[in-house]
């Protein structure tokens, strides 16, 4: 069901479009009541179509995915296609392991009973994408939502506007079209589309807006997971292998031009290693861009004009030891490192979202936890260091939605881990089994005979006391 | 003048100082807990008389017992349950260590409501404890002389700096609200859920609700209808009525009705005597204004059993209603009370269908001697919990998480489940330094050489661990 944008005249075209909102999503509820999403089958048939239409449509995909953030083929499908096709393929190999009743421990009392948990889907689940990873962070929570047996409504960013117009088009040609449709537009259709009743809603995005989202659902009590942000630490320590560190650091920061949630957001580093750490970053960057990033193929763009502005303004009055240009015709920022930067500066307050990097010295593990401490929980927290004893200092006393611990970002790429925020960094998580069980009602059951009253009979009244008193 | 706001900075201080992380400390919260309970036995009996005229029975059963069981099993498995969760690595990551993290997640805000004022406020908090969190806790006003020997007794016996419990009605609830925590857990009705999830939304602060509902009781005509009798008539009067997870109504035909209220009759007089009224082993209701609303339900369909009513000790006996239209009040909000409404169905679907038209409820029952009734109930049906052929026994099995779902609630708790509601769950991944050659696939400039290999070890299939 495609629904378009609304048009910036005609009032009645926007009420039409609002009208519609609702209508699409009562249709949805219909659908997942006729109880068609149930079968573990037509779930396995949901998914493989769903692998069916991004190996189609690969071309398609990587075009959009140019079009709104200069991805090229090859990243495009590294970055982010990659990651949604590993977690189809995940689940639907272990699907039929998880939609089973799971037995739980019996009590004296229970022991002729049968005791499990029922795992049912929650009805009709929403998903917010966003703009950065347009397909992946749409697709991938959409691929749990309906391995749980739901009904998913998306609602893509339109900000990332080719992926969201592709979404559009080539989902219903390969999904359940009532159970599965696509909302587009901006504030006013998303506005519309949380006053509706969902039974989950899964967003991803700013704290800003996450708190919009929560309060809308708090009005129909629908629990919500929030994929937000923050400024993810990336803790150097002297005691490191400072070339595979910065290797690693400059790969996860710069990718997608540095528009990753869990992209390492500033470095944490002792002043005697700060030069060294500039120039193996500055290494890093010549390696995988080129001399020119602007002429590599790899180096992608910001996403409109607005975060470009945003984002070059966090470079005024900054020490800047490599790159700090930008050519706003192409949206294009180069990769960037800012040296002894102060804390108190707009580039240290706010998500930074784009290529650049500002190194804060500190003078000792300890201050680098404190410093990490006075700030929101963030998505995720780096260390690199070959001292065990600071690996785990820094983990226990600090918290973060994730850890990788020399390296960036991986930790996210592993099924079997968890990946959402915690405090301002989000609630909730998915990913493999993690999205079953987030998009799932896990229901207690206990199921005894009618027979055997006579052991159960001591639990009614008249209670002892009474039978003493006679 | 904000009255929490020392209490709260205090408490948060006590958080960052990390007082609550060993796992010695919080053995000795568990500990003091637990002698709280034993120590104050007879202090709380009465203060649970006094509110709601709770007998020593039903107060052991619910209240001491289920209390000192969820500290026991937290003592018994703490170790356990804080320790790193080893996850599944796939070929990429096989040589690192992948694990979940439990932490606490800092300030928890538990919010107890007034008809299990002991259980629904000290299990919440043993979750809490065992999970590292530092505690405020708000009992329900309305069962007053309970919440006074919470406020009163219990700090001495946990590490105050850590611990806090404030006293208050809605307006108090309200402006401790406005404050930042880092979990809150409420239990109560929906309509004050939404309100706290709003305020929760203001901080992103996760919230567990623990709602209610009108929890339907399907009564098969394929049953002995005095076994069902019983089981309906104990689970549904227990505590006045006044359980979040009684049988709030009964579907069954008009056949089955014929038998079953006799046989409710007959349950009712065995429990608690020819004349309710003098049996220590029914309640009475909480409140005068909980009182008259009950006694306006009164006046619903026709009154089969029971019907009296005395406004002077809150007195309502265990009441049947029959006849009852889905329009009546009976029928449009959770009873919290002793009267059971019985409404006739014609068969198994009809009786779905009446369920499914409503809000989920936190619990959902079904009687039948035929197993194929009791699944088609549950497979068709969806609710926070399930019992077939029997009461709220589900809950007493910490094995099992106790929760709601949509109008009735999200999240849920108990035993494990209430360690890990109130734990973050932090994803860690350790990365081995070195076979830097291996990984360097990734990086640009991009080939697709290098892609396919990279595919190849990002893929599961091959992956035994664990």
């Amino acid at each position: 069901m495609l629904i378009p944008a609304a048009p910036a005249t005609g009032r009645d075209c926007v009420k039409g479009t609002m009208n519609k909102i609702s209508e699409v999503v009562q249709r949805a509820r219909a659908a997942f009541n006729s109880g068609r999403t149930r079968p573990l089958q037509f779930r396995i048939q949901q998914l493989e179509a769903l692998r069916r239409m991004i190996k189609e449509r690969e071309k398609d995909i990587a075009d959009a995915l140019a079009a709104d953030l200069h991805r090229n083929e090859w990243n495009a499908y590294h970055d982010e296609v990659v990651y949604v096709l590993e977690e189809i393929e995940y689940v639907i190999q272990n699907l039929p392991e998880w939609v089973m009743d799971e037995p739980t421990e019996k009590t004296a009392n229970t022991q002729h009973d049968e005791c499990y948990i029922h795992s049912e889907p929650l009805g009709v689940v929403l998903i917010i994408g966003t703009w950065n990873y347009p397909f992946d962070l749409t697709i991938q929570p959409m691929v749990g939502a309906i391995a749980a047996g739901n009904s998913v409504v998306l609602k893509p960013s339109e900000v990332s506007e080719n992926t969201a117009n592709l979404l559009a088009t080539i989902i219903p040609q390969y999904l359940d079209k009532d159970l599965f449709p696509v909302i587009n537009g901006g504030i006013p259709e998303t506005t519309e589309v949380l006053k509706q009743r969902f039974d989950h809603i899964l967003y991803t995005g700013s704290p800003g807006v996450g708190k919009i989202v929560m309060t809308a659902a708090a009005k129909h009590l629908t629990p919500v997971t929030l994929e937000l942000g923050g400024k993810s630490p990336c803790y150097v320590d002297k005691d490191c292998d400072l070339d595979l560190a910065c290797r690693r650091i400059a790969w996860g920061k710069y990718m997608n031009s540095g528009q990753t949630c869990v992209a390492p957001d500033y470095i944490l580093c002792d002043p005697s290693i700060q030069n060294q750490v500039v120039e193996k970053l500055k290494k890093a960057v010549k390696e995988f861009y080129g001399e020119d990033a602007k002429k590599s193929p790899d180096y992608g763009r910001i996403i409109n004009s607005r975060h470009f502005q945003r984002v070059m303004g966090l470079l005024e009055g900054q020490k800047v030891a490599c790159g700090g240009t930008g050519d706003a015709a192409t949206r294009y920022i180069a990769p960037t490192i800012l040296t002894d930067v102060d804390p108190e500066s707009p580039v240290m307050q706010e998500e930074i979202f784009g290529p650049i990097m500002p190194i804060v010295c500190v003078r000792s593990l300890e201050e680098a936890i404190q410093f990490i401490n006075q700030r929101e929980k963030p998505l995720a927290l780096y260390v690199f260091s070959q001292n065990d004893r600071v690996i785990k200092k820094m983990i226990a006393e600090t918290s973060s939605g994730g850890v990788t611990v020399n390296d960036v970002i991986l930790h996210i790429s592993v099924h079997s881990l968890p990946f959402g925020g915690v405090g301002n960094s989000g609630m909730g998580a998915y990913h493999g089994k993690h999205s079953f069980v987030t998009f799932s009602h896990r229901r207690s059951c206990l199921v005894r005979s009618l027979g055997k009253e006579d052991a159960f009979r001591g639990r009614y009244p008249p209670s002892l006391s009474k039978m003493t008193r006679h | 003048m904000d009255p929490f706001e020392d209490t709260l900075r205090r408490l948060r201080e006590s958080f960052r100082a990390g007082r609550t992380r060993p796992a010695e400390f919080r053995v000795t919260q568990l500990k003091g807990l637990g002698r709280f309970l034993q120590e104050n036995k007879q202090l709380l009996q009465e203060a649970l008389a006094r509110d709601l005229r709770k007998g020593v029975f039903e107060s052991e059963v619910s209240e001491f017992s289920i209390s000192q069981g969820e500290i026991n099993l937290a003592l018994r498995n703490l170790k356990a349950w804080m320790k790193d969760e080893k996850a599944a690595k796939n070929l990429a990551t096989q040589l690192d260590s992948a694990f979940i993290r439990k932490e606490p997640y800092g300030l928890v805000l538990i919010i107890a409501p007034w008809n299990y004022p002991l259980n629904l406020i000290l299990v919440p908090l043993v979750g809490a404890l065992a999970a590292g969190n530092c505690v405020v806790l708000k009992p329900s006003e309305i069962s007053q002389s309970t919440g006074k020997v919470l406020v009163e007794v219990l700090p001495r016996y946990l590490d105050q700096s850590c611990f806090a419990v404030v006293l208050g009605g809605p307006e108090e609830a309200g402006q401790l609200l406005e404050h930042k925590f880092d979990y809150i857990f409420f239990t109560g009705s929906p309509r004050v859920g939404k309100i706290v999830m709003a305020a929760a939304a203001k901080h992103l602060t996760p919230v567990t609700l623990e709602l209610g509902g009108k929890n339907p009781c399907y009564v098969d005509d394929d049953c002995d209808p005095q076994t069902v009798a019983n089981r309906v008539a104990f689970f549904r009067y227990f505590n006045a009525g006044q359980t979040c997870v009684a049988p709030d109504y009964v579907l069954c035909s008009p056949e089955m009705q014929e038998r079953l209220v006799p046989a409710l009759q007959g349950a009712i007089t065995r429990f608690y005597g020819e004349d309710p009224r003098g049996s220590p082993d029914l309640g009475r209701i909480i409140s005068d204004k909980h009182f008259q609303r009950l006694q306006g339900l009164l006046g619903c369909g026709r009154v089969a059993v029971g019907g009296q009513s005395d406004g002077s000790d809150r007195y309502i006996a265990p009441t049947v209603l029959v006849d009852v239209q889905e329009t009546e009040p009976v029928m449009q909000e959770e009873i919290f009370g002793p009267i059971l409404p019985i409404v006739n169905v014609r068969s198994l679907d009809e009786a779905i269908d009446f369920i499914n038209r409503r809000e989920k409820p936190l619990a959902l029952y079904a009687f039948s001697n035929s197993r194929q009734v009791v699944q088609q109930v549950l497979q068709r049906t969806s609710s926070g919990g399930f019992c077939g052929n029997d009461g709220f026994m589900h809950l007493t099995l910490a094995s099992l998480p106790f929760g709601g779902v949509g109008a009735s609630g999200m999240g849920s708790y108990h035993g494990k489940f209430s360690f890990d509601t109130f734990s973050h769950h932090r994803a860690c991944l350790l990365r081995r330094p070195g076979l830097e050659k291996i990984y360097s696939i990734r990086y640009p400039p991009y080939s697709l050489r290098n892609l396919r290999v990279l595919l190849m070890a990002m893929e599961t299939r091959s992956c035994t661990l664990l």
